[in-house]
């Protein structure tokens, strides 16, 4: 780094080229009052507070001026504090100078000026005070919005549009009458922000102010518990409470930025609804019981059940040491490979695909790379809903100019920053990605040398492609043949490419295909590798990668050791010091179905809501009604719950210690924040005393520590935090692969298609229990094209009926062109979905295809005036 | 009766008379000229003759007479007064507001005789809808001249010996800022002509798009020759749909005629123009607003330290930006030579200037003068003096952000660098003339009253302050002022001089800071003795 020298009121600095004057002068510890002025923001040089002068005389603003050698700079004179004055002046004049009752009090930058300044009150009298004062606007369930207080710096329209490149304020109209408003000045609940609360943490006055916060007298430092992108994040705690959240600026994964559930959705963990002492069914009710008689009843009753009569849902939110007990207790003390998670519904495909092809499961590349991209492709992925913060580095990357390709049938927010949008059929994707491999292959646009060095199986590949030509693609797919021709030669030629995708393509009949078709169009450009390239599953929940890792998946034992093998067995039996069962358990789908015919008859669920996660409910509620003995640990009660025997309740991610692994394979630490509400205690802790009392060793653990020693011998590399590292890649497999359309497809009884969607305010049930979210999330529509609604005569707002070849439901209509002509959208967190849909399982991953289902819509003609 | 002495009836199409009435006095002419067998008569529309105010405005060719303030019931007499031994109608004259003497011909009355018309040279003769008759007085031969026997740098060159200003207001040399744009790394160039003419009482840039259109078409032509631009955009106000109309017309003949589009008079250059319609607002008027504005952003000027529009401009390339009247200077110095041009004016302001002369001054209207001409010529002479024989109190030049000037200050030569000496600016050219019975305060509270509802509202001082100092000289020319506020004023003005983000908000106090410079007893009288000088500020009533 250069460095020069400056002087800044007669004081000589070292400092290095490329700062700008107020950053060095701060730096140095030399205020210049500023307003618009942030440091992660691009200077906007609108305050004019931090004028400076320079040694000739020039006025400039020292925000937007960079150091250079030999600068000679005052920021205190005469000249300056004539210009300041007047202006810090009429500021207060037009702000809301209740300082004793504002939130903002004591943290204010205003007030800080005030102070530097030594602002005479009288003077401020001489000014005329505006007569009207403006209704704070109190729409977001999160913040408040004051224009009494707002000094109109912008530094809300910046962030909003560089950090979370959104824009979804700006100023509006002009002259004094300027505000900060969201299109159409409305209020901001009825704007597309997606309150992250991003503009309320820069605010330097109280016009934007959280409104359920406090101050902290502590800070824990953990990982986010809502999606995988793994946000590190301090809680703020006060008197045992969680009084505010902020984002970690040291992480490598969300540098600080945090989404609304991140920043606003922790606060279920002091719900009233939490579960805080076990109980016991006894007749129709439940009844409090101590742990002790709990637990004895429970190991009681599962020494009844033998070997594969057991099964046992472990949860992706829960911590990998605790997914390791889950996993152990199954195997060791019950005897059953009968462990799965509700990641079987949306993510096993990716799993089970990228474990073929790449002997890995994870992604291999870094987040943070995203950034770095010169192609990025979206294939069935809103990632700007469901991951918030990779979108984020998704739209710096194409500002930047990477070229962005997104597949989806529904215009998703990053088109928005796209160069192209292929817009296939849904359920036909696999047939777009092998076409853009066919251009690949035919215009000799593949990396040889990769493909050389890595794949075996080039030519079987090439084969392969023989059917996917433009002609048949294009009927398939509805996507022209011009534009996939242009979207295959832009990602061969603009390497390093990254693919991120998830449940849009995973939950499918041909899932696993589907994956595969992303993986083979990676590795013969020769993408697949580490380091802003390659492959990035976005995997649905904070741990759903761990729980994979850790062995809660039937086939293999911690860290992908297949149960099968002898070898692997062998030494996982020496170490455990127990045998165990050489069968593959079940998959979730397939335990299910095992319930209902009887073969499994005890469940363990953990931390898992099968009837809101899993179709079709209907078989999932028989599957339950059937079991003999239903054990339930989770933090709330919810729907599931209602067929326990058994409820337990578990700790919140704020009151334990552990790991959680996010998307990209990074293994991050959680800490205690205070102790478990009520009687409530951790997983691994309650499974530990249950495996104890069942009489089996290996579970006495004083902390979680000793559990990661135990990981540490079964998982040598768990702990390492190689992300990606393919550095000893031996061989890639290229899967050659044919079309086969989607189970679920349309005829004349059923003319549409229904797809579902998420967003950005709703995460199963923890996000339930944040009223905030509740209020914002979009709720039982029933969208539909204009075009749609015509053809089968439904008005907009009327209650209509969606039947399927497997069941009906009822909803609002809702008529947006954001639904294309064809398609019925619906909200994924509806149990709604699940009634309609009775999939085809995916032959590889037993995932089920619950993204679409045929249906048909009636109106029910309710309000209608003939 | 050859043709060359055949009659031509041009009538005047300016938005002034088309608002009088003249599009129906044209086409009763035209219906009536057709019927009656006296002669041949020719009926022609052109631009704005500039004397608005005694619109609508017809002159007889070839004699000279000028009719004023025309109406639709006169047109059979005007018809008959041309047939053989007709006789002039001389209501219709124009009458020295003094003596009250008829003058029938327009180039004896002293609005135009005192006149030295070279930007607005066709502005009145010619029809600006009919490309030939451009082409008849030498349009387009600058343009053939600079793309068949110029380089781009000789064009350069010879815009930069002339020593043309932009005449927008700042006054930059605009040969300098083609040189800069022509130098400036980038794939593409633009030329963007300003025509976002926002101060009220102005409309020089008006008149010259709706009277002589191609003379601007073709110095952005020439323009975009000397920086390899491609493409050309002309801001146009949308309150200004004539002018809009005409430039769409005249665009298409200029293409129709191959000096627009591929291969310009079959050289290898071409480019092309596009008008784009401004939304309003005053500000973006300013370079970086302007060209914010085009790019679908919020129209808001780029803080300092920025590059240039000329290397950093639309979608980030080098843009080229003038205003209209000195693109149409253009052509002239190309094909006369910059020495003819430079003959004119002043050493450091060349060439003429155009003026919307208004206010309480006798003869109002569009005036081009050179450069170096008194307040007091303007005025007295082309201007015919204050109305009704009243005493003149002052002169604001530069629109909003200019400032007023006293009598004592009427001996000063106008050009760029002593108006800003005196405190006001050059501007686009709006000159309001004022009498005794004007109230300065007020004068400054109207100009207040405009600026902060146009100011941006992105920097702190314009935004504020504006608003302050209108609430002040509210308070004040209601009786409500206090002894400090003429001080706070001053405070108030060097601050959002110095500290304001763009030209708008660095002349915002232009008004405040010449009235309290020229006029303070007025202030003085308003706040000590509540009392209106002038009589027009409500003072007395509200106070008692």
């Amino acid at each position: 780094m250069e460095r020069m020298s400056i002087r800044i009121d007669d004081q000589d600095i070292e400092t290095k080229k490329g700062a700008s004057l107020l950053e060095t002068s701060l730096a140095y510890g030399i205020y210049i009052p500023h307003l618009c002025y942030y440091p992660d923001l691009k200077p906007a040089g609108s305050c004019r507070l931090c004028i400076v002068e320079m040694d000739n005389g020039k006025l400039v603003t020292s925000c937007r001026t960079n150091v250079k050698e030999g600068m000679v700079v005052r920021t205190k004179s005469d000249e300056l504090d004539r210009l300041r004055r007047p202006i810090v002046e009429m500021i207060i004049a037009n702000h809301h100078m209740d300082c004793r009752n504002c939130g903002k009090k004591g943290k204010c930058v205003l007030q800080k000026i005030m102070a530097y300044m030594k602002i005479d009150k009288k003077r401020v009298q001489r000014l005329r005070l505006p007569k009207e004062e403006l209704l704070p606007d109190e729409s977001n369930p999160f913040f408040v919005r004051d224009h009494n207080k707002c000094v109109l710096c912008g530094i809300c329209v910046r962030t909003c549009q560089e950090i979370e490149k959104l824009s979804a304020i700006d100023f509006a109209c002009r002259g004094n009458n300027t505000v900060i408003a969201p299109f159409g000045n409305k209020p901001i609940a009825e704007s597309v922000c997606v309150s992250c609360g991003e503009c309320a943490i820069r605010c330097p006055v109280g016009a934007l102010l959280p409104k359920k916060t406090g101050r902290a007298l502590s800070e824990i430092k953990t990982i986010c518990t809502y999606c995988s992108v793994g946000c590190s994040l301090y809680l703020g705690m006060r008197d045992n409470s969680l009084v505010n959240v902020r984002g970690d600026y040291e992480s490598p994964v969300n540098k600080g930025i945090l989404c609304v559930k991140g920043r606003f959705g922790s606060s279920f963990v002091h719900s009233k609804d939490r579960l805080t002492s076990p109980l016991i069914k006894k007749g129709d009710k439940f009844v409090e019981v101590s742990w002790d008689k709990t637990l004895t009843f429970i190991a009681d009753q599962l020494r009844k059940y033998k070997g594969e009569e057991f099964a046992l849902i472990a949860s992706s939110r829960c911590t990998n040491e605790e997914n390791y007990i889950a996993q152990k207790f199954a195997r060791v003390v019950m005897g059953s490979n009968n462990i799965d998670t509700t990641a079987r519904l949306s993510d096993a495909p990716s799993l089970a695909a990228l474990l073929n092809t790449l002997r890995k499961g994870a992604s291999t590349g870094y987040i943070s790379d995203i950034e770095k991209a010169s192609c990025i492709l979206i294939i069935g992925t809103n990632v700007t809903q469901s991951h918030p913060i990779i979108s984020i580095e998704i739209k710096k990357a194409a500002e930047r100019g990477a070229r962005l390709i997104v597949i989806n049938p529904l215009e998703i927010d990053l088109c928005r920053f796209a160069e192209i949008w292929m817009k296939p059929y849904p359920g036909t994707e696999l047939a777009l990605i092998m076409g853009m491999s066919k251009v690949i292959v035919d215009d000799e646009l593949i990396d040889n040398s990769f493909i050389k060095q890595y794949c075996d199986n080039f030519e079987d590949f090439k084969d392969s492609l023989e059917k996917f030509s433009f002609g048949r693609v294009e009927r398939i797919t509805g996507v022209s043949r011009e534009i996939l021709e242009e979207a295959a030669k832009i990602f061969a030629t603009n390497k390093p490419a990254v693919i991120l995708w998830s449940e849009g393509i995973t939950q499918s009949s041909h899932g696993t295909d589907n994956v595969l078709g992303i993986i083979n169009l990676s590795i013969i450009t020769g993408n697949t590798g580490s380091g802003s390239s390659g492959l990035i599953p976005l995997f649905a929940k904070n741990n759903t990668l761990g729980a994979f890792d850790m062995g809660c998946i039937p086939d293999f034992l911690p860290g992908y050791q297949p149960i099968t093998s002898q070898k692997v067995r062998q030494r996982i039996e020496s170490l455990w010091g127990n045998s165990l069962n050489s069968n593959p358990g079940l998959t979730l789908t397939e335990i299910l179905q095992a319930v209902q015919k009887g073969q499994v008859k005890a469940l363990y669920i953990i931390g898992s809501n099968l009837l809101l996660d899993v179709a079709y409910s209907q078989g999932v509620r028989e599957a339950l009604q059937k079991a003999e003995f239903v054990v339930f640990q989770d933090l709330f009660l919810n729907e599931t719950a209602r067929y326990a025997d058994v409820i337990l309740p578990a700790a919140s991610f704020a009151e334990k210690n552990g790991t959680f692994t996010n998307t990209e394979g990074r293994v991050q630490g959680i800490e205690r924040a205070f102790d478990p509400v009520g009687n409530s205690q951790t997983d691994w802790e309650i499974i530990c005393k249950l495996a104890m009392l069942l009489g089996k060793g290996g579970f006495d653990f004083s902390d979680h520590e000793d559990i990661i020693k135990e990981i540490s011998e079964i998982v040598p590399w768990y702990y390492t935090n190689e992300i990606g590292s393919y550095a000893q890649r031996d061989k890639f497999i290229l899967t050659p692969l044919q079309y086969r359309p989607p189970e679920e497809v349309s005829d004349i009884d059923y003319p549409l298609i229904l797809i579902s969607e998420r967003d950005i305010f709703s995460s199963g049930y923890l996000s339930r229990k944040i009223e905030g979210l509740e209020f914002l999330r979009a709720k039982d529509y029933i969208a539909l094209n204009p075009q749609d609604a015509l053809d089968f005569d439904v008005r907009d707002g009327e209650t209509v009926r969606i039947i399927s070849r497997w069941g009906e439901v009822k909803g609002i209509a809702k008529i947006t062109v954001s639904s294309p002509p064809g398609l019925i959208v619906m909200d994924f967190l509806e149990e709604k979905i699940l009634q309609l849909i009775k999939p085809a399982l995916d032959p590889v991953a037993r995932t089920p295809e619950s993204k679409i289902c045929a249906v048909r819509i009636e109106s029910l003609k309710e309000s209608r005036d003939e | 009766m050859s043709s060359d002495e055949q009659h031509k009836v041009l009538v005047c199409q300016g938005t002034g008379c088309v608002s009088g009435g003249s599009e129906k006095i044209y086409s009763l002419l035209q219906e009536q000229a057709g019927r009656s067998d006296g002669g041949e008569i020719h009926i022609k529309r052109t631009g704005c003759h500039g004397f608005c105010q005694q619109g609508p405005l017809i002159v007889l060719e070839p004699e000279g007479t000028l009719y004023t303030r025309v109406k639709t019931d006169d047109v059979p007499e005007i018809l008959q007064s041309l047939l053989p031994g007709g006789k002039l109608l001389d209501r219709l004259f124009y009458r020295d507001p003094l003596t009250q003497k008829a003058i029938p011909k327009y180039h004896e009355i002293p609005f135009y005789s005192q006149q030295e018309r070279v930007i607005l040279r066709y502005c009145g003769s010619i029809d600006p809808e009919d490309i030939d008759e451009y082409l008849a007085v030498g349009g387009y031969e600058a343009l053939r001249k600079a793309i068949l026997e110029m380089s781009p740098e000789e064009v350069i060159s010879e815009v930069k010996r002339s020593g043309l200003r932009g005449l927008g207001g700042a006054g930059f040399p605009t040969g300098i800022k083609w040189e800069a744009c022509r130098k400036a790394p980038g794939d593409e160039r633009y030329v963007i002509c300003n025509a976002d003419e926002g101060d009220p009482g102005a409309f020089q840039d008006r008149s010259v798009l709706e009277g002589n259109p191609h003379s601007v078409l073709e110095g952005m032509i020439i323009a975009a020759y000397a920086i390899n631009a491609k493409k050309c955009i002309i801001y146009v106000r949308a309150e200004y749909p004539l002018a809009v109309n005409r430039l769409k017309i005249a665009i298409e003949q200029a293409r129709r005629n191959g000096f627009l589009g591929r291969n310009i008079l079959e050289s290898n250059f071409t480019v092309n123009i596009d008008i784009f319609q401004g939304a309003g607002a005053f500000v973006c008027g300013e370079s970086t607003a302007l060209v914010r504005s085009i790019e679908g952003k919020r129209g808001r000027p780029k803080p300092m330290p920025r590059p240039r529009t000329s290397e950093i401009g639309l979608w980030n390339n080098p843009t080229l930006l003038n205003n209209v009247k000195t693109f149409a200077n253009i052509p002239l110095i190309i094909s006369q030579g910059s020495e003819q041009f430079a003959c004119k004016g002043t050493e450091k302001s060349k060439g003429t200037a155009v003026f919307s002369l208004t206010g309480k001054v006798a003869n109002c209207g569009l005036i081009e003068v050179p450069m170096g001409i008194t307040l007091r010529k303007i005025i007295y002479d082309i201007g015919g003096g204050i109305l009704k024989g009243k005493a003149f109190k002052a002169v604001q030049t530069g629109g909003p952000s200019g400032g007023c000037l006293p009598e004592s200050m009427l001996d000063m030569a106008v050009d760029f660098d002593s108006l800003k000496q005196a405190g006001s600016i050059m501007g686009s050219g709006g000159m309001v003339v004022m009498d005794e019975d004007t109230c300065m305060v007020d004068v400054a509270r109207y100009f207040l009253d405009f600026t902060r509802r146009e100011s941006c509202g992105q920097c702190l001082p314009c935004r504020l302050g504006t608003k302050q100092m209108f609430d002040i000289l509210d308070d004040i020319t209601k009786g409500k002022g206090k002894p400090e506020d003429i001080e706070l004023l001053t405070e108030l003005s060097e601050a959002i001089k110095k500290s304001s983000i763009c030209g708008l908000g660095q002349t915002v106090p232009n008004p405040v800071l010449t009235t309290l410079r020229y006029f303070k007893d007025e202030y003085e009288a308003h706040i000590k003795e509540k009392k209106c000088p002038a009589g027009v500020c409500m003072t007395q009533k509200e106070s008692t």
